[in-house]
């Protein structure tokens, strides 16, 4: 697995609350298509189509939630 | 009625000030008698300052509020003699779970390493605590007056002039300053007609207090989406006498007296607890929050701390143990001031340090907030993809936020404080409060260190001291006064056995160099009592 999925962000919540500013005055429409060019500029910064794919392969995979 | 607890009711008492019929003079009032004006009271008290302690009510905190004490404010009670009392009567806790639907998905440890005399948390119901504190003011000599409440003030360049309501009637007092400790709807911010700014959280909860006899451990269980509460979140916390705390999101759109009502919160709990577990519930209430503060504390001689300066969500246990250190940030400088031995713009760095440290409790509790509460649909799915990768990839463990539970500020950028010149590889920087460890006394008894520190200006040296002291600063001199146990002095400070930290009365750190430098240390003293610029 080429795909690091271990803690890499030195202060996870300031990460977090980015995300969220970032949505912050966005309708649900906008948020989607925010979220898209987002993927696609990080897509295009890694570089690396093993790297996407194991990434696409949880992204995608449903997990089951405990009930 | 609480079948755990009975309240004492304190009676009105005229006091001398009221009988004398002219307006008394008194250094300091305090108005409110919640644990931040109490723990204030003890301080002053402890320090040789004649205290006045006015409270509205007749008894202590009426049913469930704080609950979570940290282990900075237990360690500033300590100091002030009574965090022994609380932690015997207490619920020693360390542990958080998380759980997304029925799984765990993440726990943590708050305090991972031994050595330290103080947990990382207690849990214990505020009336307890009020009533540890009220103790304790009581043996020094606090005057504490009861069923007396603030009706007008007036501030003057040298005093503030108070009207005191009582059940026989109103009195006036003079005081050189006064501290509002009057919590979230403080009347004195309400006299001075100061604005309170924040967010206000569009949801509610219920919060119940359970009696239960069960051997659940003493962890708190955090729980987003459970099948007894899907879609929301609910939270569990041991307290003393067997009660149980347990918190329910229940939304913003929730009757809050519908939901109140026995005929609904018994099934609520039965889906949780199951149907073998006996239970009576003690208290239930529901809540909305704020998350907001004033824009200054001090108003020149009147001091704001706790609720009534700041508001947070109840998210991480910010409210009282930050309140705990307003005061222990206050009261030093206070004393320094009262005595003529610092000029009043000391206090202007009660109000640059304390605004900064409620800045990030506010900033820590709206984060919680907006991860328990997603405010809109993108927040919600972002959220809910956190806590469904966190089941399987690690990375999104440390996302999932429940509440980031209270740690002590740092004044790291204090005008009190005296950068670093030479880089230390370890221990606290200047405005960082000390870190505890087990030592020796000279006479071979195991103490702490933080209780060797005490509560003035003090110059710790890591090693031999050679007879060198500054002036005004007591000093520990470790291999001399303490003996390091355990190595935690060396590893948890610097283990350069040549370096001196001076430490603040609330024992946050003011300074520190490589090797004693005389003139520094004097310059940083003095800089650190507000005298910079100022002759001596």
């Amino acid at each position: 697995m080429k795909l690091n999925t271990d803690p890499n962000m030195d202060n996870p919540d300031d990460f977090y609350e980015m995300l969220i500013e970032f949505h912050r005055n966005l309708s649900d429409e906008e948020s989607v298509k925010a979220n898209a060019k987002l993927v696609l500029l990080l897509v295009n910064h890694i570089g690396d189509r093993d790297v996407i794919a194991e990434a696409m392969a949880i992204a995608a995979s449903k997990t089951e939630t405990a009930k | 009625m609480l079948q755990t607890y009975r309240y004492t009711e304190y009676p009105h008492r005229i006091s001398e000030d009221q009988k004398s019929g002219k307006t008394a003079h008194r250094p300091v009032v305090i108005v409110g008698g919640g644990p931040v004006g109490l723990t204030a009271a003890i301080d002053l008290r402890l320090k040789g300052v004649p205290v006045v302690l006015l409270n509205r009510a007749a008894t202590v905190s009426i049913g469930s509020r704080a609950v979570c004490y940290s282990k900075r404010a237990l360690e500033i009670w300590d100091r002030l003699g009574c965090a022994g009392r609380m932690i015997e009567k207490g619920v020693v806790w360390k542990t958080g779970r998380l759980f997304n639907g029925e799984r765990e998905v993440f726990n943590f440890d708050l305090l991972p390493e031994p050595g330290h005399k103080i947990p990382a948390f207690i849990n214990l119901q505020q009336y307890h605590l009020e009533d540890i504190l009220i103790g304790r003011a009581t043996e020094l000599g606090v005057d504490i007056r009861w069923q007396e409440e603030v009706v007008g003030i007036q501030s003057a360049a040298d005093r503030v002039a108070l009207t005191v309501s009582t059940p026989s009637g109103n009195y006036a007092v003079a005081a050189d300053w006064v501290i509002a400790a009057d919590g979230s709807k403080s009347a004195i911010r309400d006299f001075l007609g100061l604005d309170f700014f924040g967010q206000v959280f569009k949801d509610r909860f219920l919060i119940t207090d359970v009696v239960m006899k069960n051997d659940f451990p003493p962890e708190r269980w955090f729980w987003f989406d459970p099948p007894f509460n899907p879609g929301r979140s609910t939270l569990l916390h041991k307290q003393s006498d067997d009660l149980w705390r347990i918190d329910f999101q229940l939304g913003w759109d929730a009757d809050p007296k519908e939901e109140m009502k026995p005929e609904r919160v018994k099934p609520r709990l039965k889906a949780m607890l199951g149907d073998n577990v006996d239970f009576e519930i003690e208290w239930v209430s529901v809540y909305t929050y704020q998350c907001r503060r004033l824009e200054r504390f001090r108003h020149g001689r009147i001091l704001f701390a706790g609720d009534s300066a700041h508001q947070v969500s109840p998210f991480g246990a910010r409210g009282a143990n930050s309140g705990v250190q307003d005061t222990d940030n206050l009261i030093w400088k206070l004393k320094l001031v009262i005595d003529r031995l610092a000029p009043d713009t000391l206090l202007d760095s009660y109000d640059e340090e304390r605004v900064a440290a409620a800045d990030i409790n506010l900033m820590n509790s709206t984060r919680s907030t907006d991860f328990i509460v997603p405010k809109s649909a993108m927040s919600r799915v972002l959220r809910d993809s956190v806590l469904e990768l966190a089941q399987d990839h690690a990375f999104a463990r440390p996302l999932i936020n429940s509440g980031r539970l209270s740690l002590p500020a740092t004044y790291g950028s204090s005008a009190l404080n005296t950068p670093d010149e030479a880089s230390f590889n370890r221990g606290p920087i200047p405005g960082a409060p000390c870190p505890d460890a087990p030592v020796t006394a000279a006479d071979g008894k195991p103490e702490w260190l933080l209780n060797r520190l005490g509560d003035a200006f003090t110059l710790l040296f890591l090693g031999p001291a050679e007879n060198r002291t500054v002036k005004g600063c007591k000093s520990v001199v470790v291999g001399e006064d303490v003996f390091d146990t355990d190595g935690l002095i060396k590893e948890r400070y610097d283990g350069d056995q040549t370096a001196v930290y001076l430490i603040r009365p609330d024992q946050h750190v003011v300074g520190r160099w490589k090797q004693f430098d005389q003139a520094a240390i004097e310059a940083a003293l003095q800089k650190a009592k507000g005298r910079q610029g100022i002759a001596k």
